[in-house]
């Protein structure tokens, strides 16, 4: 018993040595931590603690033209270690916005990119996201390619590329027809199975919206803004060359390429107009699925068209946004709400900024009240903004989908999807103009109820369009009463 | 877009009878849907009726393409098959020419097809008959014309010319602008 005693005592005082090690360790760890970025800085900045330049300085530092990579390199990593903990941080007198301002002029001057765009972007994320977003645009995104399914099958393609010489591997769980390229030792875009349109060159977020649209077979479709036609022929693989898919692209000379493509990869179902999207419930409307790929500013393709960085102001992105909501209204007409397989429109942009999405998704769904979001059936992506920067967007925004460079690997994207329900104008402009919550349009119809009709008074009326009703059926309404035989004549005359 | 006259069908179907021959019916009674050719902008077009309905809404000028697009009409009134309609023509073609790996590349850029690189072809070929041009993996490459029946080409060097290049499907990318 006593050795038990002694053994069992010996080993509580292990326990709790041990403890107080550990929390030693822990203490230790932290002080490091802190210690550890302190003393980094400090030797970045030659032992002396980092200093935000003043007002003044900023501005000798301009006149002097191009600064020091390094310095501002420097600079940045301070500023964004200031701004992760500010109030512990932060040089005393000095304020937020004097730390964001400087570290967006520096974005701005070691990424180049101007001024506006810069601070743009930057908003959309944390401090720490946007720089990593920022280096993300400096490295190119993998190449990828889509199996085109009217031809060939993904297995058989791998295999013929790969014996070919070009190493590759499915891009993810997410597509099955997907590929993505790691080297070459041929040109990819000039193979005999390219040629004979075995696959198409494509970025992995261009799946992206078309997945979300999920087009069926026989129905019929639009791509409003579709060359170079990679979502196009897409759809017409997903539709099984059936049905039929208007390809419309506003740019002539950009047509040729879409149709050599819609040729080249055998999608016979395709038919290439080239119209302005705007006019287009004035062409057709009656479309079971509208592809809305609208015409952006493509922030979130800098690393493949690096111009945008100097490129874009503000009028820039005002015009932009302004005929994404011309775009979005015409191709939500352009469907009928009768279909009986869809309904569904897809409104996606290669931009990340919010005044190019969610603001015009909200415009849409206040502007038409029949149209409202679902899930787009994208199993992963950011979820949209439901709030930003003030500005307050309907709730169901979140249903929307956000691509980063640096989260997903692919383009920045974004993708909503609307349902739109049957409904007349007439009712949508009825209801008064706040948010479409359930709450709220309760009380609005039955503030409608209050006003109330006189069914008395309308009986004549009500009459007359049964029995013109019965008329239209081919059957013969009932002899007129003599009281509403007058009210007839009132409203012929 | 209108339908085609009758010189133009003739035009249009003695060009098409050279490669396909009497398979020509399977392109007009389809089992599965009632297909037509219509000429816009003279080029000639092969869509489903259900389509072609749909794209009359469209107005000329900004009609670009619809189904299949076979060839155009030339100036002088002769009809020219594009590659567009490899399609077709690889499904109904009577007789047939593969050629080897290394000769792919050598066609793609608008060469003849020489006897060395010649894989197979279909027994008694004609001389100047419409062929279809495969790769030995079964990937239609192009058309073209025999230079010589297939009897003929035994006695042949390598470096003779076998088929005439007409058409193939590194067009897409060399001419573009042209095509459509």
């Amino acid at each position: 018993m006593a050795n038990m005693e002694a053994r069992s005592r010996a080993m509580d005082e292990k326990a709790t040595r041990e403890a107080a090690l550990d929390e030693e360790e822990l203490k230790a760890a932290e002080l490091s931590e802190d210690g550890d970025l302190d003393v980094d800085m400090d030797e970045n900045e030659d032992g002396e603690p980092f200093r935000l330049p003043t007002v003044d300085e900023r501005e000798q530092e301009k006149a002097n033209g191009i600064p020091d990579i390094h310095v501002v390199q420097q600079r940045m990593k301070a500023c964004v270690h200031v701004l992760g903990n500010f109030r512990k941080r932060a040089e005393s007198g000095r304020s937020r916005s004097e730390y964001v301002g400087q570290l967006i002029s520096d974005i701005a001057s070691y990424y180049g990119y101007n001024e506006f765009l810069a601070e743009k972007l930057f908003q959309l994320f944390p401090v720490p996201e946007a720089i990593e977003f920022f280096e993300a645009n400096e490295v190119p995104r993998p190449v990828t390619i889509r199996t085109n399914t009217l031809r060939t099958r993904r297995r058989d393609l791998a295999q013929t590329l790969i014996n070919r010489g070009v190493n590759l591997e499915p891009i993810g769980k997410w597509t099955n027809v997907g590929l993505q390229v790691f080297e070459s030792s041929v040109p990819i875009g000039a193979t005999p199975e390219y040629l004979a349109g075995h696959y198409m060159l494509q970025a992995a977020s261009s799946f992206l919206p078309v997945i979300a649209l999920s087009p069926q077979p026989n129905e019929r479709v639009l791509d409003m803004a579709s060359a170079p036609g990679g979502k196009t022929t897409y759809m017409a693989a997903l539709m099984q060359n059936t049905g039929i898919v208007f390809a419309n692209d506003a740019n002539k000379a950009r047509t040729k390429s879409l149709t050599a493509n819609v040729h080249r990869l055998g999608c016979k179902n395709v038919v290439v107009c080239s119209y302005d999207g705007r006019e287009f419930p004035r062409v057709m409307g009656g479309f079971d699925r509208v592809l809305l790929d609208a015409p952006c500013s493509g922030t979130g393709v800098i690393s493949k068209d690096s111009s945008v960085k100097v490129n874009k102001s503000d009028r820039d992105f005002t015009l932009l946004s302004h005929l994404q909501k011309q775009l979005i209204l015409c191709a939500i007409d352009s469907i009928s709400p009768d279909s009986k397989t869809g309904g569904y429109l897809v409104y996606s942009t290669c931009s990340v900024t919010v005044d190019e999405n969610e603001a015009v998704v909200d415009y849409a769904l206040r502007k038409r009240r029949n149209v409202k979001l679902v899930e787009t059936g994208l199993s992963f992506g950011r979820e949209g903004f439901a709030q930003y920067r003030g500005k307050t967007f309907n709730p169901n925004l979140r249903l929307t989908r956000r691509f980063y460079p640096h989260v997903h690997n692919m383009d920045g994207f974004f993708v909503a999807k609307f349902k739109i329900e049957k409904g007349s104008k007439r009712d949508s402009n009825n209801k008064d103009e706040g948010r479409g919550v359930g709450d709220e349009k309760l009380e609005a119809d039955q503030k409608e109820e209050e006003v109330g009709f006189d069914s008395d008074e309308d009986r004549p009326y009500i009459e007359e369009s049964k029995r013109r009703r019965l008329k239209a059926k081919g059957l013969r309404p009932p002899a007129r009463v003599n009281q509403t035989k007058t009210a007839t004549i009132d409203t012929k005359a | 877009m209108r339908p085609l006259t009758e010189d133009e069908s003739k035009a249009v179907f003695t060009k098409l009878a050279n490669y396909i021959g009497k398979n020509i019916i399977h392109l007009i009674d389809r089992p599965d849907e009632r297909y037509c050719f219509r000429l816009h902008k003279d080029r000639v077009y092969y869509a489903t009726e259900t389509s072609m309905r749909l794209a009359i809404s469209v107005a000329r000028p900004s009609l670009v393409s619809l189904g299949t697009c076979f060839g155009k009409f030339t100036k002088s009134g002769k009809f020219k098959l594009h590659i567009m309609a490899l399609d077709y023509l690889a499904q109904y073609a009577k007789y047939k020419v593969w050629i080897k790996p290394n000769g792919e590349m050598p066609f793609l850029y608008g060469n003849h097809v020489l006897k060395a690189h010649l894989g197979r072809i279909t027994e008694d070929t004609p001389e100047h008959q419409g062929v279809v041009i495969f790769s030995m993996s079964d990937v239609p490459l192009g058309f073209g014309v025999t230079a010589r029946s297939t009897v003929d080409t035994r006695k042949l060097d390598p470096t003779a010319i076998i088929v005439f290049h007409q058409a193939d499907v590194g067009e897409y990318l060399r001419d573009e602008e042209t095509l459509f």
